[in-house]
């Protein structure tokens, strides 16, 4: 039996994203007692918000300080929650807040700590995690002996704990001023004001670099390769990914498709993103792209090529096909 | 205001992306088959973050670049054969695996000691850069342990780009969730960048660079000191391939509007 702490970040207006709440559904299924701790400016609604899940107890460090994400105050407040609940199994979303303070914590504590794991399951009455190396290319399980081993669980990998609110009695720490010379001062959208990268789309399409190429007619349709894009984006709200090659014309200057920034790729030097359906166009699906759809499930692509790498065995359905052409039809049905 | 920066890139090599990778298991847990015999190429991110370093290097008069590097010696020795010839630095090599499978607990104190033994750093000027994740154990865990080893606890990952201020600090744009940058000014250093792309294209193969880099390489792989990862407490169960081989319909001589309808009914089931 392992002291579980489920370590949540709340957002501005209090309460807990999805990821925060996926993380507790996993932990609640250890074996284990769970203690629920909780940073950010305000910390009762999110704690309310949860007050239903059976945690043993509530914790939280809170206060402007915490507001914003930032290594310094994330690390000395996540330190204090698992010191003040004595835990030996720290879960966690694998948020990009996470993601940068957590390993830090881990090393503080004399930890370990495990991230992007997509299962975790009991063996033997221990917690046993599944992830992936190498990029997607292999999933391993494995077990640590040290204590407190940290996990940083991927997000849309567990249900998210959805049971009644409440009322949450919350022990506030008190945090000494954490010294920092690191001020947040906002964030940036995606530099087209077009916001492409939608993680919650039940659609990823991809656009490899067959859209940049000269067409039939000897010309390059750029102007047109985005508003085809973006006009179904728009009408699907779909997310959208880049290859490789394409986002690399973009940072090469050759931009042509102004709205696909590193931050679109997908594949084994980008992102892997989660999408219940990926519609792949112009891309050869070559084995370091396709890494990045290991978790999007049903999988199509339209290319002129019928011997491109989706067609051996990678996607479900291969459309030998003009994507110019398919997408203004496509464009015009949604 | 004039700021030299002494940077330390931590980086290693993976496999070529375009190999097959097959895990076999080991006395010392698992493996890649025919791993030394694999092509390997210095990880895309780190990268990343050693072409990064060398921008701003040349834009501080006066900065360093340092590569410290944790693999197997001769492994190194064949990927820094093109990595020099890419931008200026000065190798700080550690013989140890490079493995996936080795635990970042392990690596970043072997790297923290090897950062803390360069002569004369300057912890007022250091910025430890290293990739946000490998390609190979893609865990995002190694440089903030480091980070934390050396005392930094300015730290920032799936950073893009840095500006440096006429003060000397720092602007860095972060990755976060919904492809946005979070800004962050650090009022200077040291710190800790995991970088994600950036903006710089692969620099150009340049032949003089590496001769100039080989006169400081050769020497640091022959000093390279063991760094054995023992994986301690770290147990695998299993390390398996995915098994995800579709059946794919091709279609050909379908009409682009009957596509486009099959397309639509399917992007509308639930």
């Amino acid at each position: 039996m392992e002291t579980i702490l489920v370590l949540a970040h709340t957002e501005p207006d209090g309460k807990l994203a999805k990821p925060a709440r996926e993380a507790l559904t996993a932990a609640l299924a250890q074996n284990g007692d769970v203690t629920v701790g909780l940073v950010g400016a305000v910390v009762q609604p999110g704690a309310d918000q949860i007050a239903g899940c059976g945690a043993a107890r509530f914790l939280a460090v809170a206060g402007e300080a915490f507001a914003q994400p930032r290594y310094a105050t994330d690390a000395s407040a996540a330190e204090a929650l698992c010191r003040a609940a004595d835990a030996k199994l720290v879960i966690a979303a694998g948020t990009s807040r996470w993601a940068r303070a957590l390993a830090g914590v881990a090393l503080r504590l004399g930890g370990r700590i495990d991230t992007h794991v997509t299962g975790l399951a009991l063996q033997n009455g221990t917690p046993a995690a599944t992830r992936w190396f190498y990029r997607q290319r292999m999933e391993a399980t494995l077990t640590r002996t040290q204590r407190p081993w940290v996990i940083l669980l991927d997000p849309g990998c567990w249900p998210e704990w959805n049971g009644p609110a409440g009322t949450a009695n919350v022990d506030l720490l008190d945090m000494p001023e954490v010294a920092t010379s690191t001020t947040v001062t906002g964030t940036r959208a995606p530099k087209a004001g077009e916001q492409t990268i939608r993680p919650d789309a039940r659609l990823l399409f991809v656009a490899g670099a067959g859209w940049t190429k000269k067409q039939a007619d000897g010309t390059v349709h750029g102007a047109e390769a985005e508003s085809l894009i973006l006009g179904f984006l728009g009408k699907a709200q779909a997310s959208l990914g880049g290859s490789k090659s394409l986002v690399d014309q973009s940072g090469e200057g050759e931009a042509v498709l102004r709205f696909m920034t590193h931050l679109n790729q997908v594949g084994q030097t980008g992102s892997t993103p989660r999408h219940p359906k990926g519609l792949a166009t112009c891309c050869h699906g070559e084995e370091p792209h396709v890494v990045g759809w290991r978790f999007v499930n049903q999988r199509r692509a339209i290319n002129l090529d019928a011997n491109c790498g989706w067609a051996r065995g990678k996607a479900d359905v291969v459309y030998v096909a003009d994507a110019f052409e398919v997408m203004r039809h496509l464009n015009r049905l949604l | 205001m004039s700021t030299a920066f002494q940077i330390v890139v931590c980086g290693s090599f993976v496999p070529d992306p375009l190999q097959t990778l097959e895990p076999v298991a080991g006395p010392g847990g698992p493996s890649l088959k025919n791993e030394m015999m694999l092509p390997a190429v210095l990880d895309p991110w780190a990268g990343h973050a050693l072409f990064e370093a060398s921008n701003l290097a040349l834009r501080t008069p006066g900065s360093r670049v340092w590569l410290v590097s944790l693999g197997a010696k001769a492994k190194l020795q064949q990927v820094m054969m093109t990595v020099a010839q890419k931008v200026p630095f000065e190798l700080v090599a550690l013989d140890g695996p490079a493995s996936g499978f080795c635990d970042s607990f392990e690596t970043a104190a072997h790297l923290a000691a090897a950062i803390e033994a360069i002569p004369a750093l300057d912890q007022t000027k250091l910025l430890v850069f290293g990739g946000w994740e490998s390609a190979s154990r893609g865990a995002g865990s190694t440089l903030q342990m480091v980070g934390e080893r050396l005392g930094i606890a300015e730290q920032f990952q799936g950073v893009d780009q840095v500006t440096v201020g006429a003060d000397g600090s720092l602007e860095i744009l972060e990755r976060v969730e919904g492809g946005r940058h979070q800004i962050s000014v650090c009022t200077a250093p040291p710190a800790v960048l995991g970088w994600a792309t950036g903006h710089l294209p692969e620099p150009r193969n340049n032949p003089q660079v590496g001769m100039a880099n080989m006169r400081t390489i050769m020497p640091a792989l022959q000093r390279a000191r063991p760094a054995p990862v023992a994986n301690t407490g770290l147990c695998f169960g299993s390390v398996t391939l995915p098994r995800q081989q579709r059946e794919t319909r091709v279609v050909k001589n379908m009409p682009a509007e009957e596509i486009a309808g099959e397309i639509a009914a399917w992007a509308k089931e639930e």
